[in-house]
């Protein structure tokens, strides 16, 4: 006999969803879309401008590719995905009215956030990890597969760049779980799946906001994503700058566990409407 | 005083800018930096100053000289103190010493500060620190410093003085110390060994011709002299203010003190006046022979012998062996002007002369501000606090070596180490492999040595300008790649390099340059060049060792270096005749003295972000540890009624009030027994939802309890595995098919698929082919049916139905019927909650209705609709019912009477204990038209009665008292 709503379980019940086919879809389509979108400019970068932005080195190798490719879905992409795996299945279970008869089962309620929670972020985790080795292997194919060209000048070998890059992409995981985890928390309260995804969306875009204004100075530090980017000291010559992946790393932690607690709490007490 | 470049690299160039103009100002200011305090501010006030002309050494046209100075003296008691002369940088003036001179004499020193001659408002010319002129003026200092009763004395006319400067105030420190044996102590940061080598570098090993002229750096001693000559305090000022924004001071800055009356202080001849010489107006306040042969020497790229005789002799170099004042010398990592040789130099001379010394290697310089400048000047503060307090013990009082590892990326400040020993410039040797390209480079210097490689700006620093491509010109360049480092060297001191030149010319000038390679690119961690100039024959190979200039780098495991060779420097005069060179490695190795010093730890680099961060994460999961415990703790104080054990469902004193105030359920109590199909009824709002969610864990109660089997029910109680529910409607998930979701249920409930009887449910359902399609297709009554099925899954002992024919036909509610009926029947039980009366009445066996949160009436059907003393008359119209009542009215033996006034069908219910032909005779003969007479009601009409009845208690506020008489009628038929 095998625990309530085990993982294998809950895994089944979330695969055939649409919104997960949907989000694998569009995860495996991006590098193939970008590849395409940089197929149309044969001259990558802006005349009169020297300046090499990340952009402009994209195209230069399967690892630059790489990291592009997590460039751009890092800023908002993944923080969507980590928001909708871990924020949508509660909510998604009241909206279908099965959550009272999973509740009956009986699943307690601890068991049942904690199935939903390891399912979430192992469906997120795998597509962080998936993204860029399917981006390194598009990548190589389409552009080789030369050294990585560091942004500050010079090249870093692939044996010293793919495991900077696994741990760079351990902490994209690590920074976009307390976006996860408040949309875990909103979606436990609210028990509407809008409600979370958006709530987490919103709490993004205003830390975003809140993070460009200067007068804060340090408290700006605090906010959800101020660190975000931090994995980009992994990607430079020389020894790494461990400082800002710490901190990030750290706010990251503080935010996750705190959210995750005030779901469990919440859910604990709360009466099931639904 | 200017305060030194900041670290930031955007900054840093504006301020090279006034760098230009103010070289000699930046350099004591790039070595110490005034450490702001209230403790020191308060010091300060106590300080008195007094302005005064000196009289010193005529030139040697007879001109007058007097130089101007500013005697601080510290406040407290009068008893006599050590004294410090300051020395001010090149182009400077005693005001840019003045914050510098108030912190020593608030620490009780008295200080004496002047304006070197040719500078600022004192007369005279400048000759470089000439024995003659700057370091007699010197001696004449020291006299007045003997001469106040202020300061301490060693002897007669022997005060206890120190000297302390930088740059051009550093080599008049070390050539005072060395000229006067009075000096007790001196601070020399950032200055000259041999100021012919320092302007003429030669980087060949052992080659004593002087290599290349560095040209940017004398130009701006031409311009800095300019700035000096300008009348008066205001263009000394000028060059200040750029830097510093500090006005131009006033000629009496003491009001207290009467000084030398305030006539300005005219240099021997006015430069800038139109009548000068030409020659002369070139020159600004530059002693002229001097500044003659630096201006052809800067037209040849090469001194004339009597130039680097001059220039050797204003030097510390001749002189450094009769030093006994222990020493300090201050040098700049990254310093284009004065490198890290010139105080090796100094420090060798000291050495041989065994005076005490101390070397520190700062990252600042005439280049860019040191990242750790309190660092510094403490160190030149406990240098002077120790010797002028007569206590010359071992070991020194600062570390024999200190020096500083390149700033590490984000960080602010550069790491520094320290060695008890100092090593010189070759200390720890090791050998790296260098790789020469495939063939060998030919560099070309071309025709006017135009364009100019640049591999750094004199004055920028660590600027990030000069990139690679800005140095390593195609065709003028030559490149040498070292294996990669296997392991992290510090290489501190000078690496060195071993080169076979073929020239087409007698002579080979060549430039080398050490950087990091990363990729195609490469960097520098270093802005220095190591100029070469050695004799060849043409065609034939000359061998030469350089060595490269002397610095601190950070070599990590896995980096690349590159020694680069580029045939033009911009900072340097180089050839102008067309010459090729190739360049080989003569040795194929590079050579890198290494040190391990013990790293300071760095007390303000604590990272409180991340400890305070530790410590809140350690807090909430402690905080969630700590709950945790505590409700596992109070569920294991679950109690268990072992006296309801064999009943099925048990509930006892159920309340729960909303959030708004509502209270849904007030007080619920009743019992379902094995084999009962129990109906729940109640209007709209009655609470048989929230009851039924209660029972069911999916509501807290506030008080009460639901026990099953003798089981407490709570959130996720495991006795709810054996109850079965559906509940205000099925919920599926839409993707799956039907026969899916009872699998997906099933396997959430954590039990075997064996127990679940999939194939009995699956019958239940009835849905055929259906079942294997997702539910998102599916019509509501299949839905419904579905969640049947679900709730009998495993076949729970308990089964909860709410409305469970909703959405159902007629003829699939009649097949639900003996369903439910059959499975109460195996000794489990059924509770059904509906609307359709008529449908509880058919199937349950019981009944519990509910109104307004409480239960009204509780019993079996059959109790409930018939008994003997109840007759039920149905007349024709309505209009019968009130002779019909009025007949029965009193009469004897009638209990009650109940009419319900329906159009349609008005019905007239007697309870009596007369037989009940009586009671019929008695209704036919009040004339009411009789249509139908029963002995048993319809449960629809006791249901309406009961909230009819409950419904009255609440309009008129009977009470309780009617309420339980009404109940006791109904249970009572």
């Amino acid at each position: 006999m095998s625990r309530p709503l085990s993982w294998r379980s809950e895994l089944k019940r979330q695969l055939g969803r649409r919104r997960t086919l949907w989000v694998i879809g569009i995860v495996a389509a991006l590098p193939l879309i970008l590849v395409a979108a940089f197929s149309l400019d044969d001259e990558p970068g802006r005349a009169d401008d020297p300046t090499i932005r990340l952009v402009d080195l994209a195209t230069s190798g399967g690892p630059n590719f790489t990291v592009f490719t997590l460039v751009v879905s890092a800023e908002l992409l993944l923080f969507i995905v980590a928001a909708l795996f871990a924020g949508d299945p509660v909510p998604a279970e009241a909206s279908w009215a099965s959550l009272r008869y999973l509740l009956t089962a009986p699943v307690t309620r601890a068991r049942l956030l904690t199935s939903k929670l390891v399912i979430g972020f192992l469906s997120t985790a795998s597509l962080v990890v998936v993204l860029p080795v399917w981006a390194l292997l598009i990548g190589t194919m389409a552009y080789g597969s030369e050294p990585f060209t560091i942004l500050g000048g010079g090249e870093m070998p692939f044996g010293e760049w793919f495991p900077r890059m696994a741990v760079a992409v351990a902490y994209v995981l690590v920074t976009i779980a307390p976006i996860g985890a408040f949309s875990f928390w909103v979606g436990v309260r609210s028990q509407t799946p809008l409600a979370a995804v958006g709530g987490a969306l919103i709490l993004l875009i205003v830390s975003g906001i809140l993070d460009s204004i200067d007068a804060l100075g340090d408290w700006r530090k605090a906010l959800p994503g101020h660190y975000s980017r931090a994995w980009l000291d992994m990607l430079v010559s020389g020894p790494i700058d461990w400082v800002d992946l710490r901190h990030g790393a750290l706010w990251s932690i503080l935010y996750t566990v705190l959210f995750v607690a005030l779901g469990y709490r919440r859910f604990r007490r709360q009466d099931i409407l639904s | 005083m200017p305060r030194p470049a900041p670290a930031r690299p955007r900054r840093r160039g504006v301020r090279a800018v006034a760098l230009t103009l103010a070289v000699g100002c930046a350099l004591t200011g790039a070595a110490m930096v005034p450490a702001a305090g209230a403790s020191a501010a308060e010091a300060e006030t106590a300080v008195t100053t007094t302005d005064q002309f000196v009289d010193v050494g005529a030139e040697a046209d007879g001109t007058a000289v007097r130089l101007d100075t500013r005697l601080y003296l510290p406040g407290g008691s009068g008893e006599p103190r050590p004294a410090i002369l300051l020395a001010h940088g090149f182009g400077g003036s005693k005001e840019d010493v003045d914050d510098e001179a108030r912190r020593y004499a608030a620490d009780g020193h008295v200080v004496l500060a002047f304006t070197a001659r040719g500078f600022g408002r004192s007369g005279g010319r400048i000759h470089l620190n000439s024995p003659d002129r700057e370091i007699a003026d010197g001696r004449l200092l020291v006299d007045l410093v003997a001469a106040r009763s202020e300061v301490a004395k060693d002897s007669a006319g022997d005060p206890r003085v120190a000297v302390a400067g930088g740059s051009y105030g550093g080599a008049f420190a070390l050539m005072l110390a060395a000229a006067d044996p009075r000096v007790d102590a001196t601070v020399a940061a950032i200055t000259w060994h041999d100021l012919s080598t320092a302007l003429f570098p030669q980087a060949a090993s052992g080659n004593t011709t002087p290599g290349p002229y560095k040209q940017l750096w004398g130009t701006r001693f031409f311009t800095a002299s300019f700035g000096a000559s300008a009348s008066g305090g205001a263009a000394g000022g000028a060059g200040g203010a750029a830097a510093s924004g500090t006005p131009a001071p006033a000629a009496t800055s003491s009001p207290a003190i009467p000084t030398t009356p305030g006539t300005p202080a005219t240099p021997g001849t006015t430069p800038n006046n139109p009548q000068a010489a030409p020659a002369d107006a070139l020159c600004g306040r530059f002693d002229v022979a001097l500044c003659r042969g630096l201006q052809a020497a800067a037209e040849d790229g090469r001194p004339s012998p009597e130039l680097a005789a001059t220039l050797r002799r204003n030097s510390p170099r001749g002189t450094i062996a009769s030093v006994t004042a222990p020493t300090l010398l201050i040098q700049g990592e990254a310093d284009t002007l004065f490198g890290l040789d010139q105080a090796d130099a100094n420090a060798a001379g000291l050495a041989q002369a065994g005076t005490r010394h101390a070397v520190r290697w700062t990252d600042g310089g005439h280049d860019g501000a040191s990242s750790n400048p309190t660092l510094d000047e403490e160190a030149a503060r406990t240098w002077l606090r120790t010797y002028l307090a007569g206590s010359r013990t071992d070991p020194l009082p600062v570390p024999a070596f200190t020096y500083s590892l390149p700033v590490p990326r984000r960080s602010d400040t550069a790491p520094v180490a320290t060695l008890d020993r100092y090593p010189g410039l070759q200390g720890s040797p090791q050998q790296t492999p260098l790789r020469a390209p495939e063939s060998p480079t030919v560099v070309l210097t071309p025709p006017g040595g135009q364009p100019n490689s640049m591999t750094s700006v004199p004055g920028l620093g660590s600027v990030e300008l000069p990139t690679y491509r800005l140095a390593a010109l195609p065709g003028m360049s030559a490149a040498f790649d070292s294996a990669t480092l296997p392991r992290s060297l510090t290489v501190v001191g000078s690496p060195t390099v071993s080169l076979r030149v073929t020239s087409t010319g007698n002579e080979a000038t060549f430039f080398v340059s050490l950087w990091r390679v990363e990729g195609s690119d490469a960097v520098q961690q270093r802005a220095l060049t190591a100029p070469v100039r050695v004799a060849t024959t043409p065609g034939e190979p000359t061998e030469v060792t350089v060595n490269l200039p002397p610095s601190v780098w950070s070599m990590a495991a896995g980096s690349q270096w590159r020694v680069l060779v580029t045939s033009t420097d911009n900072s340097f005069t180089v050839p102008r005749e067309a010459r090729a060179d190739r360049i080989t490695l003569a040795d194929a190795t590079l050579t890198l003295p290494t040190a391990a010093g013990a790293i300071v730890p760095a007390t303000t680099e604590r990272d409180t972000e991340s400890l305070a961060l530790v410590a809140g994460i350690a807090a909430l999961l402690l905080v969630i540890a700590a709950s945790a415990l505590l409700r596992w703790r109070r569920r294991h104080r679950e109690h268990v009624r072992e006296d309801y054990a064999d009943i099925p469902l048990v509930v006892d004193h159920l309340v729960k009030t909303y959030a708004d105030g509502h209270r849904a359920v007030d007080d619920v109590s009743w019992r379902a027994e094995r084999g009962q199909v129990v109906g729940l009824l109640g209007p709209n709002g009655a609470g048989k939802t929230t009851t039924m969610r209660m029972m069911l864990g999916l509501i807290t109660p506030d008080s009460g309890s639901v026990h099953v089997l003798g089981r407490p029910v709570h959130p996720g109680s495991e006795i709810l595995g054996r109850v079965g529910a559906l509940v205000e409607g099925p919920g599926f998930l839409p993707h799956l098919t039907g026969r899916e979701n009872l699998k997906a249920y099933w396997a959430a409930t954590g039990r075997p698929a064996d127990e679940a009887d999939l194939d009995e449910a699956v019958a239940v359902a009835a849905l055929g082919g259906a079942l294997d399609r997702p539910v998102r297709t599916y019509s509501h009554g299949m839905k419904q049916r579905l969640g049947i099925a679900q709730a009998m899954l495993g076949k729970p002992e308990v089964l909860f139905l709410d409305e469970p024919t909703n959405g159902l036909d007629p003829p699939q509610i009649a097949a639900m019927r003996p369903i439910l009926q059959s499975y109460a029947a195996s000794g489990r039980t059924v509770v059904v909650s509906s609307h359709l009366l008529a449908e509880v009445e058919l199937t349950c066996s019981h009944v519990v209705v509910m109104h307004a949160g409480r239960v009204v009436t509780a019993g079996p059907v059959a109790d409930l609709l018939a008994s003997q003393d109840t007759t039920v008359f149905e007349l024709a119209t309505a209009d019968g019912l009130e002779a019909a009542r009025d007949a029965l009215e009193g009469a004897d033996g009638i209990l009650s009477l109940e009419t319900i006034d329906e159009p349609s069908k008005p019905t007239l219910t007697v309870v009596s204990n007369r037989p009940r032909e009586e009671v019929v005779r008695a209704v036919v003969a009040s004339g009411a038209e009789v249509v139908g007479v029963g002995s048993r009601r319809h449960l629809e009409e006791v249901f309406l009665g009961v909230i009819a009845s409950s419904q009255v208690r609440a309009d008129d506020g009977t009470g309780d008292a009617g309420l339980i008489e009404r109940l006791r009628q109904v249970r009572a038929r």
